[in-house]
């Protein structure tokens, strides 16, 4: 019997299994999703280039003005231009959303590596994040951000704890199947170093998880910051953030209802095309979803 | 059990006089992937016929479209992926092709029924199997509960499951793999169908139990007349359990005949070509007794897995029991037995992937038992593993010549100096050296497993380790890659361990060999000495129990007229 014949060579040599992005624009949902998504960052990237006004300026004679050709969305009850905040608003929700899912995945990558290998180390590493799960994550926010004073970094901070905990579980996950595999057993049995195993064997396989996971932290992110703003134990009040913006106008409400409408909006928009890319993510990414759909 | 005495009692002859005895008629079925008729065929033009009390074997290796027959056949295909576009199946003259889901799904049940491969995914883990069963009876009769016990306990009877009772309420965990592929069975053959579709139902199984299960399914066609199609890559359960033999490939049909007829006579290539693969029971010729130096030696090694408990005291599983093995220079050591015997548990402590409880491994001279990780590096080179399934021993996302590299490169070898040797070394296992930038995905598995035999060698080993290397592998390929370790072994001299449970792989490429049962060894001793004067009963069982042992497959005769040819 003849050796079996080599696969074409003229077949693209391609690496199965790495993440790629055609899923965004997958359907028409997903597409719109992805483009409004990328207005806003746009939007928001270019605010001091956009924004008509100074979103911080107060000017006492112009309050709560109406939409005019001025002042497009109108003013806050500061005299400051709505429009201009909203634009600023956005970087602020933006910045602690895209940091705070990096900073997560970054940390919990490290603890879910080491405690997916020492079995030692996993007990305490996980009996931590147990506690830290335990904790409602909006009131270790408020704590973090009293105990040392708003700023940017002490409410990124604050959002980022207590989505480790998560993020290691689930690296540890994967890590305890991969390590299984007998392709990390060969690795083993060809002398590689731990840590040549743990880069080159075991965290690529969880590179379609956390990208997946990082939408679902971004979001969250951007709605706790507004949460903590909302509750004044955010970013300083003068600060435009889409829940700075919310907490003040709630007092102006059923005067001037869009002083809540248009950073809600904004929020709202961000949110639900960040967690439908996610979506369409985990279905790119995950085969088994795929299975499921019978497609 | 005899097959030959088996089929000469159930002669092929009267296969064109009876029309009316034919339970499914299948006439030039053309399975193709997508709705339009231009798409790839998966099955291409088949037709085959499985008459009253007769058992149609389809042989076929992977991808020949022996499952896809099967699927069509119960109405099972994946909607809208893969349609059947041409032909037509008759189920005692019924179309199947063109019935509704609603009917298909009362004859499912009532007219034909299947049993898989894997009886604990067939089964619902929550549900106690007798209640599985009776969902079947509940659906498709209008018995009252009593009655419907009382059936479901006599099913189990003729099953010959022990403690019937106890059994009916069991939760499919409890029981044995063999005791749920009979369940399955019973829950088949409850209402009594015409026809019995088995796909690879022993295939998972020890061989032991196979051919229990295989005396089951003869015993109650025997009984209930039903027409059975029994789809396998094994020629050794074939020539236990057919009457006629289908064989396929590509989705072709290759060639149909009387099992005696194909077995002796084929008349195609493919066919003589997929006899000839099928490793002889029969050991090669020893070869001479050897001097050379011992580099491996296992020395009373056991392995305890202690569970440990809350409460109470723990549980402890002694999976290796004082194993002592030695093996030398340029010489095959097979560990063979069934699942759970501990075979690969020795493997593993040998290769040092697990830690051994107790005893001793002495590499090269070099005790490596109990030294530390650290201390053990230097060591690793000089034992390589590869493993059963090659489409999880590569990493998917590392390019074939990186994972061959690997080792050589934790050695201190450069990296260019390692790829290059990389390319000599796919040279060797017979794939063109251009492979090293390609992925594993791309390569089948017979390939991938070349390729890991490379990634072995590329560290210059004393001891290759195989832990059911060629399992996984379709027997021709099985056949090439056997023979590459040969051929390895005779250039390289280098010492083999060789575990598997196919005691036909054992007796074509093993000098000596050792039996194990519950993590103990019964027997060991030459691969001539054990595999034909078995002093042992367990081996002797294993032997008996071994499919097709009544025949020389490769050349086409029973074992029995080879030995009497040649006295």
């Amino acid at each position: 019997m003849s050796v079996e014949t080599l696969p074409q060579s003229s077949i693209p040599i391609t690496s199965p299994l790495r993440p790629r992005f055609g899923f965004l624009t997958s359907t028409p949902i997903i597409a719109t999703a992805t483009v409004l998504l990328a207005l806003i960052v746009l939007v928001s990237i270019l605010a001091p280039l956009i924004a008509p006004h100074d979103p911080i300026q107060l000017s006492p004679s112009q309050r709560l003005k109406p939409s005019s050709a001025q002042f497009l969305l109108g003013t806050d009850a500061y005299g400051r231009d709505l429009a201009s905040r909203v634009l600023y608003g956005g970087r602020i929700s933006l910045l602690i959303g895209i940091g705070s899912a990096i900073l997560s995945i970054v940390i919990g990558l490290a603890i879910g590596l080491v405690s997916g290998f020492f079995k030692l180390v996993d007990a305490v590493l996980m009996r931590v994040m147990d506690g830290l799960m335990a904790m409602p994550s909006i009131l270790l926010a408020i704590a973090v951000v009293s105990l040392s004073g708003a700023s940017l970094w002490t409410v990124l901070i604050a959002i980022t704890i207590p989505e480790i905990p998560r993020v290691a579980r689930l690296v540890r996950s994967v890590v305890l199947s991969a390590r299984e595999e007998p392709y990390v057993e060969a690795a083993i049995s060809v002398g590689s170093s731990l840590p040549k195993i743990m880069w080159r064997h075991l965290m690529p396989n969880t590179v379609a998880p956390l990208i997946v996971q990082g939408t679902y932290i971004c979001a969250s992110a951007i709605l706790t910051e507004a949460i903590l703003s909302f509750l004044g134990a955010g970013i300083s009040p003068e600060t435009p953030t889409w829940g700075n913006i919310m907490a003040e106008g709630r007092q102006y409400f059923q005067i001037k209802p869009s002083l809540i409408f248009w950073p809600g909006l904004l929020l709202s928009i961000a949110i639900l095309s960040i967690n439908l890319i996610g979506d369409a993510a985990r279905d790119a990414l995950d085969p088994r979803m795929k299975q499921r759909e019978g497609k | 059990m005899d097959s030959g005495l088996a089929t000469s009692s159930r002669p092929g002859m009267t296969e064109r006089i009876d029309v009316s005895n034919i339970i499914l008629d299948i006439n030039n079925l053309v399975v193709s992937v997508g709705k339009k008729p231009g798409g790839p065929k998966i099955i291409d033009d088949i037709s085959i016929q499985v008459r009253e009390r007769e058992t149609l074997c389809l042989v076929g290796e992977s991808g020949s479209g022996k499952s896809v027959t099967s699927l069509t056949t119960m109405g099972l295909l994946p909607k809208g992926t893969l349609v059947p576009t041409a032909g037509s199946i008759r189920l005692v003259g019924e179309e199947l092709l063109a019935a509704t889901d609603r009917r298909l799904r009362q004859l499912r049940a009532t007219q034909m029924a299947m049993i898989f491969q894997e009886p604990m995914t067939a089964l619902n883990p929550v549900v106690p199997v007798g209640r599985q069963i009776d969902e079947v009876l509940r659906a498709h009769t209008s018995l009252d509960a009593k009655a419907r016990k009382k059936r479901i306990l006599d099913m189990m009877e003729q099953v010959h499951l022990p403690q019937v009772e106890r059994i009916f309420a069991s939760y499919p965990h409890r029981l044995s793999g063999g005791q749920r592929q009979r369940i399955m069975i019973a829950m088949a053959l409850v209402l009594e169908p015409k026809l019995l579709i088995a796909d690879e139902p022993t295939t998972a199984l020890d061989v032991t139990t196979q051919k229990q299960i295989l005396t089951l399914i003869r015993e109650l066609q025997r009984d209930h007349g039903t027409a059975v199609l029994f789809i396998t890559h094994d020629m050794g359960v074939v020539a236990e359990i057919a009457d006629r033999v289908a064989v396929m490939r590509q989705g072709r049909l290759v060639e149909t005949g009387p099992l005696d007829t194909v077995l002796r006579n084929p008349t195609m290539e493919y066919t003589r070509n997929l006899l000839s693969a099928v490793p002889s029971l029969v050991p090669r010729a020893a070869r001479p007794e050897t001097k050379e130096p011992v580099v491996l030696e296992a020395n009373e090694l056991s392995k305890v897995y202690k569970e440990r408990a809350f409460f109470g005291k723990g549980r402890e599983v002694v999976a290796a029991d004082k194993v002592t093995l030695t093996l030398r220079k340029g010489r095959t050591l097979g560990i063979v037995g069934e699942s759970g015997s501990g075979k690969s548990t020795v493997a593993r402590c040998i290769v040092r992937l697990i830690d051994p409880t107790s005893g001793g491994v002495r590499l090269a001279g070099r005790e490596i038992a109990d030294i530390s990780r650290r201390l053990l590096q230097p060591h690793r080179q000089k034992i390589q593993i590869v493993f059963q399934d090659p489409y999880r021993s590569l990493n998917p996302r590392v390019t074939v010549g990186e994972s061959i590299a690997e080792g050589p490169i934790n050695y201190g070898v450069a990296h260019t100096k390692a790829m290059k040797r990389a390319r000599e070394l796919l040279e060797l296992v017979g794939l063109p050296a251009d492979a090293v930038s390609r992925y594993p995905h791309q390569f089948s598995g017979g390939q991938r497993q070349r390729i890991a035999i490379a990634r072995a060698l590329a560290l210059d080993p004393d001891v290759l380790v195989a832990d059911e290397a060629v399992s996984a592998l379709d027997v021709s390929v099985q056949a090439q890659v056997l023979d590459l370790l040969d051929e390895i072994q005779t250039r390289l001299g280098i010492a083999i361990l060789f575990i598997t449970h196919d005691l036909r792989v054992a007796a074509q490429i093993c000098d000596e060999v050792v039996v194990m049962q519950h993590g103990r060894v019964v027997e060991q001793g030459p691969a001539a000495e054990v595999l034909t004067h078995p002093k042992q009963a367990y081996t002797r069982a294993l032997l008996d129990a071994a499919p097709g042992r009544g025949w020389d497959f490769a050349n086409f005769r029973p074992v029995a007229e080879g030995v009497g040819a040649t006295l």
